[in-house]
């Protein structure tokens, strides 16, 4: 008895010093940031969070190749709610960051306003603008209509049932440019190949909602669409779902999703918006200071920073190639791609 | 009964027992994912009160759990389970920004309005599920689970309906400056204000890179008020009884359904003016498209239950939520250890909240050990006493 009580005393002082050793791990953790000569760069998600399979995801691996390449130290912070995104910035800065990265066109505004409060930090963000012309923000926007016409021309192509659908997550101008690029490219293959293949679009109104995505492609297929496209991150998983199951060909978004998903064996192609590659060669820019910030940065096909899956195994090799063709066009600036309802009307007027 | 007897007894020791187990097992959990728990805990307790800001935005994310908590504790008083907080809490962002976004008159009437419409909008919708209960039967739970998800699609409608959609974005306009219930919101953007504040970094900080703002100076007040109602007036005592016994109180001449329906509306007037104060107090000043539940409901049911659902409880337990919440960002930020390991945390501190039992046994085992004690001195002055008698 008197041993167990030994024990519990002994447990009591153990506690006692773990808790004075928490404290003084409190102390030296405020202290240390300072005095350190390596780069500092963190990102900060949108809601969609850091696994979301697509741009936020894509923007952390190209900070991890900056930690692998330069040596950089790098970090991120995912934000839960959308009230997260000003005070989340601006622990990034706390942080002693020589650069910070938002990710998506919601946190633009967040940006604006840390970029202005803070002028000695550089920022950038993914698809959205630097609006106020604030000299330490870069905005880097990308042409994700032209990898999108270059898949809808392989939908116009692949598709028998003469129908095909597109399903967009939160309606904004950065998705209406998958949208209209990829009905450009359904038209120019039905002009193309005498077809008269139809388009339908929905939007999920979601990033993340995998189950609404897979619903309204549910209800796509039904309807006789036989290729779908997304452009809806976490949502447009629940397509390729959805496809995989009622064997249908789908196209993927953002990265190589053919080689992302194995499992999903209808995937015949993807519209690649290399978020990652631009992280690293945009962040590579800003810091050796030939970006100089301040403004807006365009990436599409004539960067490189778009363009199609390299997995094309489920695809025909002629129609693969002619799509590779048509990339060359946009390239050489031969084929103007539309990327809003007005500039498709022209185009398909002009075809 | 010994004082730590006593202690261990209360509700105050419930949940500090349940706080410390969930600590002790998310430091299992970082070990087991190769991280040091102490230096995360440092960084936890970093990022919510390292610096003065830090605790500002503290107390700006715990003024909306602080309102929803209180009103699940308020409903769960009276025998209802208000797991609506949620919807209710949105219809009040979405109807304080149709108010503050269509109205602009002076300041002193646009905040009472723009917040009474919030109000409105949560009481109405806990009314209408209290009024369902009360005439039809149907039970709260699935009624509001429903009305979350009406709501949820209601406020994507408005956000893009033309009348409020802002261009180019994928949020609603921004309700009129008139409506921000900031401290100091307007001087401390202005020249005056600038100058007077860069001579006090610390209060510049606050100010400035917070949006500080009354909300959680209201919601105390109306925590402080939900307890009132509930001890100390006949509102109270019939609610309450209601929800103890209601075929007692039907008995005694109380209107069960009008104090069910009562009930519920006042809950949901909580959320409503959580919702509103929302929107008047932190930017962006509006409602954005919703992609998911953002959680101020559920963490509000959370708030509730650590507190053994007492209105005035919720004060402390969405202190304590709120710095979990924003000091676990820091986590990731710095270890880069994942956000989740704060979710693991909540969840046990709520598991082990909801096992009222455990502190009551550590009681016992100290009454015990106090009995041992006095029979070990009995035993010295010479009357052995068996071994096992208890």
């Amino acid at each position: 008895m008197f041993d167990a009580k030994m024990t519990r005393r002994t447990f009591a002082t153990t506690m006692g010093v773990g808790a004075l050793a928490a404290l003084a791990g409190c102390g030296g953790g405020a202290s240390e940031d300072a005095g350190n000569d390596t780069v500092k760069v963190e990102m900060v998600t949108d809601v969609g969070g850091v696994n979301d399979q697509s741009f936020n995801q894509l923007a952390w691996a190209g900070m991890q190749q900056l930690a692998d390449d330069n040596g950089w130290d790098v970090s991120y912070i995912e934000s839960k709610q959308n009230s997260d995104y000003a005070t989340n910035l601006d622990k990034a800065v706390d942080d002693g960051s020589d650069l910070v990265w938002g990710v998506g066109f919601m946190m633009g505004e967040a940006v604006n306003n840390a970029a202005d409060q803070n002028p000695d930090v550089r920022f950038a963000i993914i698809d959205s603008t630097n609006d106020t012309g604030a000299e330490n923000l870069t905005g880097v926007l990308f042409n994700a209509q032209e990898p999108s016409f270059v898949v809808g021309y392989i939908a116009g192509r692949m598709s028998e049932s003469g129908k095909v659908g597109f399903i967009g997550g939160e309606p904004s101008e950065t998705i209406q440019q998958f949208e209209f690029g990829y009905y450009g490219g359904i038209e120019y293959a039905n002009k193309e190949q005498g077809k008269s293949v139809a388009y339908q679009g929905q939007y999920a109104e979601s990033f993340t909602d995998a189950a609404k995505g897979k619903s309204i492609a549910q209800k796509m297929i039904k309807d006789g669409c036989d290729v779908l496209f997304h452009a809806a991150g976490g949502s447009g998983v629940g397509m390729l779902e959805a496809c995989n199951e009622a064997g249908v060909w789908s196209i993927g978004v953002d990265s190589d999703q053919a080689a992302l998903f194995p499992d999903y064996t209808t995937i015949i192609s993807s519209a690649l918006k290399k978020v990652d590659e631009a992280v690293v060669n945009v962040s590579n820019g800003i810091i050796d200071g030939s970006i100089a910030g301040g403004e807006n940065i365009v990436l599409g096909a004539a960067e490189d920073a778009v363009g199609i899956a390299p997995t094309h195994d489920k695809l025909p090799d002629d129609i693969y190639e002619a799509a590779l063709e048509i990339f060359e066009k946009i390239k050489s600036g031969e084929i103007v791609v539309p990327d809003t309802k007005e500039t498709l009307d022209e185009f398909v007027a002009s075809l | 009964m010994s004082k730590l007897e006593k202690f261990l007894r209360g509700r105050f020791a419930a949940a500090l027992m349940a706080v410390l187990v969930g600590f002790a097992i998310s430091a299992v959990v970082l070990i087991a994912a190769g991280y040091n728990p102490i230096s995360a805990f440092a960084a936890l307790f970093h990022g919510a009160f390292g610096r003065p800001k830090y605790i500002a935005n503290v107390f700006i994310k715990a003024t909306p759990i602080l309102l929803t908590g209180v009103s699940v504790a308020f409903a769960f008083k009276t025998g209802l389970f208000n797991i609506g907080a949620e919807g209710q809490y949105i219809l009040g962002t979405v109807l304080a920004t149709i108010v503050g976004v269509k109205l602009n008159l002076p300041m002193p009437l646009q905040v009472p309005i723009v917040l009474a419409a919030g109000i409105l909008g949560g009481a109405a919708l806990g009314a209408f599920v209290g009024w369902l209960k009360a005439h039809f039967g149907i039970h709260e739970v699935i009624t509001s689970i429903m009305c979350n998800w009406i709501v949820f699609y209601l406020c994507n409608y408005v956000v893009m309906s033309d009348t409020f959609h802002k261009p180019n974005s994928s949020s609603a306009l921004a309700v009129n400056p008139r409506s921000y219930t900031m401290i100091l919101g307007n001087w401390k953007k202005s020249d005056a204000g600038k100058e007077f504040l860069s001579n006090i970094p610390w209060l510049r900080e606050i100010l400035l890179k917070t949006d500080l703002n009354y909300g959680f100076i209201i919601a105390v007040l109306i925590a402080i008020l939900a307890s009132i109602i509930l001890t100390r007036t006949k509102l109270g005592y019939e609610l309450r009884a209601v929800g103890f016994n209601r075929d007692a109180a039907r008995f005694s001449g109380i209107s069960v359904e009008r104090n069910i329906v009562l009930s519920m509306l006042i809950a949901g007037a909580f959320c409503g003016l959580a919702g509103a104060l929302a929107v008047t107090g932190i930017a962006p000043h509006t409602i954005t498209l919703l992609a998911g539940m953002e959680g101020y409901g559920f963490n509000g049911m959370s708030v509730a239950f650590i507190a053994a659902c007492s209105p005035l409880g919720c004060i402390p337990a969405s202190i304590l939520f709120a710095s979990l919440i924003y000091g676990g960002m820091s986590v990731q930020q710095t270890m880069g250890a994942p956000s989740d390991i704060i979710n693991i945390m909540i969840g046990t501190i709520v598991f082990f909240t909801a096992l009222p039992g455990l502190t009551p046994v550590l009681a016992n085992m100290v009454a015990k050990r106090r009995k041992d004690q006095e029979n070990v001195r009995v035993s010295k002055d010479g009357t052995p006493l068996p071994e096992k008698e208890v």
